[in-house]
């Protein structure tokens, strides 16, 4: 099989503006793995499926994966030469920057028809607020149909051009993407809008309360 | 080794075109559009939405879809998930590498050897931990009973799905409880077994143990015998099955469906043959694929696996070499791999089970992710039972074979 190297100069030469980027994997494992970004990630991927010598026709793992925001600490050091002519005082200068997070997606590529694989491919948001937008892989590989609705689900991950995109495991009142690296569990998991609630509103609106309290018992659950 | 892959199946006679009418049955990703319903005569009526589920026994456990009917005829079904989600994937991250090992029994609870040797391999992979030749040995034993007991208890599911009550299903429990109780023997749990390290395993088997599956190994053929002469030539369970739920081998690729499934449809792909992981090169089986793609091939394609895995098992027992169980580098109290990632995958009794996971260099990982093969085989469950009727979709369910404790994790 190729090497991922191979696979992206051949890329490149398909797609001149297209943005590849190897990710090198220092694990004894060496499963290195291609960024692959901006728009035209859907005609790449179509382009690994077809590829006489690739053919990557299933695509095993779809997953996302949280790199929230980091604080990085840079030290920087100088020598200021001293000005009543003594020896030069070295001086340390920490600057603190923020380095952006973003939300990946990770797809592990196989090739059924070659028996070969695994060629990896992620793809990553702009930030984890705003940006989260990713074009969709179910209509090249049809088995991320679940698995992008779950990355959707947990990591927030919203997917352009997927069929059917809407939440899976958690319900579809539920609120957040408990997947994130910053998520706070509620107090109660147990509460959860349903309508039950909203005709004891409505009845509220109807019905309004009396103005002295019942007799003790009357209103008892 | 040459082995030849493949092992045609008979008597299953081609239907043409099941009893789906052809003009409802729009993949939901058809170009055409969605569940396009074209106008069949002047007398059809209401739609009619079933929610089956999640208490229905026939859907093994808390799954629901949601069927809309026309008449008897499936147009529409949703399936719906989550009923037993606890997030497994953020435990993971929570806990240290090794406080997951038991968390993975509980993923597809009937084989928790395979879902506990998958998670090691690919631990092993990320912190390049090598292996003892008898554990190898040891756990090519362990999976192949997990098949074994797997498709039993499946062929019993599905029987009892098809109004076989009890008889069958009874009869495959009995043989998986002798399995359990060599489960029990050697990991002190049934089902919840825990059984292997890093590196190695937790226990050695004993020459008992080892001479008590030698002797389930050499009986199972027996029974196999017997459950076929009862079951596969039945002609209600012909009936019920053939031409049903069918997948086109082109559909079953592109939906990434994995294990037995995939073999039913005709497509030669056995991970323990493509990635030759473990020992397994070393053993001579062959993979039996089906012609059809349809529930019969899918139950048939299981017992035949069965028979291969017999076969593996008399070579293993017959091959396996003393020594250690674990790599005495192997590190259990403060394992901290270095930064980087693994996935590991091994061809588990229903799929793919496959662990990727991040090292950031801590103690516990930066992202642990199960790939749940009978959460990713649901993904054809709709276009499998577009145009049968809902008795057929109970059937076509089972032949997918399903756990819930890992479709929902």
């Amino acid at each position: 099989m190729e090497s991922l190297e191979q696979i992206r100069d051949r890329l490149l030469s398909r797609y001149p503006g297209a943005e590849l980027s190897i990710l090198n994997n220092p694990s004894p494992s060496a499963q290195h793995s291609l960024v692959v970004g901006g728009s035209a990630a859907r005609e790449i991927a179509a382009f690994l499926r077809d590829d006489p010598a690739l053919q990557l026709d299933f695509c095993s793992n779809v997953t996302g994966v949280d790199w929230p925001d980091k604080e990085i600490v840079e030290t920087t050091r100088t020598t200021i030469p001293d000005p009543a002519g003594g020896p030069p005082k070295l001086v340390e200068q920490k600057t603190k920057r923020i380095q952006p997070g973003y939300l990946e997606v990770v797809y592990h590529l196989y090739s059924m028809a070659l028996k070969q694989g695994p060629v990896i491919i992620r793809m990553r948001t702009g930030n984890r607020t705003d940006q989260v937008t990713l074009p969709s892989l179910t209509p090249v590989w049809r088995s991320g149909e679940f698995q992008e609705r779950e990355v959707f689900d947990l990591f927030g991950v919203v997917f352009d051009g997927h069929p059917d995109l809407r939440r899976i495991l958690m319900w579809d009142e539920f609120k957040g993407h408990p997947m994130r690296k910053d998520y706070v569990e509620p107090d109660d998991y147990e509460w959860e809008p349903t309508p039950h609630d909203e005709v004891l509103a409505k009845a509220k609106a109807h019905y309004p309360a009396p103005a002295a309290p019942a007799a003790p018992g009357a209103n008892a659950k | 080794m040459t082995n030849s892959p493949i092992v045609a199946l008979h008597g299953t006679p081609a239907v043409a075109g099941g009893n789906a009418p052809s003009e409802i049955c729009h993949s939901p990703l058809a170009p055409g559009g969605a569940h396009v319903r074209s106008v069949r005569d002047e007398f059809h009526g209401d739609l009619l939405e079933v929610s089956m589920g999640p208490h229905h026994p026939s859907t093994h456990g808390v799954f629901r879809m949601i069927a809309t009917l026309d008449g008897e005829t499936i147009v529409k079904l949703k399936p719906v998930f989550g009923y037993l989600h606890r997030n497994h994937e953020k435990i993971g991250e929570n806990t240290t590498y090794l406080g997951s090992m038991p968390y993975t029994d509980r993923l597809d609870y009937l084989c928790s050897m395979t879902n506990n040797w998958a998670y090691a391999l690919a631990v092993e992979k990320l912190a390049g931990q090598p292996v003892p030749e008898r554990t190898e040995y040891l756990r090519v034993i362990l999976a192949e009973l997990t098949r074994l007991l797997n498709h039993t208890c499946l062929a019993g599911f599905l029987l009892q799905d098809t109004g076989a009550s009890g008889t069958p299903l009874m009869y495959a429990f009995r043989e998986r409880e002798k399995i359990l109780d060599l489960f029990e023997a050697l990991s002190g749990s049934r089902m919840m077994c825990n059984y292997q390290r890093f590196g190695g395993c937790r226990v050695d088997a004993s020459p008992e143990w080892l001479e008590a599956a030698k002797r389930l190994a050499d009986g199972y053929n027996e029974f196999l015998d017997e459950y076929e002469a009862l079951i596969t030539g039945n002609e209600i369970l012909m009936a019920r099955t053939q031409g049903v739920g069918v997948m086109p081998r082109q559909l079953a690729v592109s939906a990434g469906i994995t294990g037995p499934m995939l073999r039913a449809a005709g497509v030669d792909y056995d991970i323990r043959k493509v990635d030759g992981y473990g020992v397994y090169p070393r053993f001579n089986f062959r993979v039996p694929l089906g012609d059809h793609g349809d529930t019969y091939d899918r139950y048939m394609i299981r017992v035949l696996e069965m028979r291969e895995s017999i076969e593996i098992l008399r070579q293993a027992f017959a091959q396996l070499p003393s020594g250690p169980i674990m790599d005495p580098k192997a590190k259990i109290r403060g394992f901290k791999p270095k930064p980087g990632e693994a996935y590991g995958r091994i061809e588990g009794p229903k799929g793919e089970i496959g662990f990727y996971l991040i090292s950031d260099g801590g103690a516990n990982p930066y992202r642990y992710r199960v790939r749940p093969p009978s959460f990713i085989n649901l993904t054809v469950l709709e276009d499998m039972c577009l145009g049968h009727s809902i008795a057929d979709a109970v059937i076509i369910l089972g032949s997918i074979d399903i756990v819930l404790g890992e479709v929902d994790r």
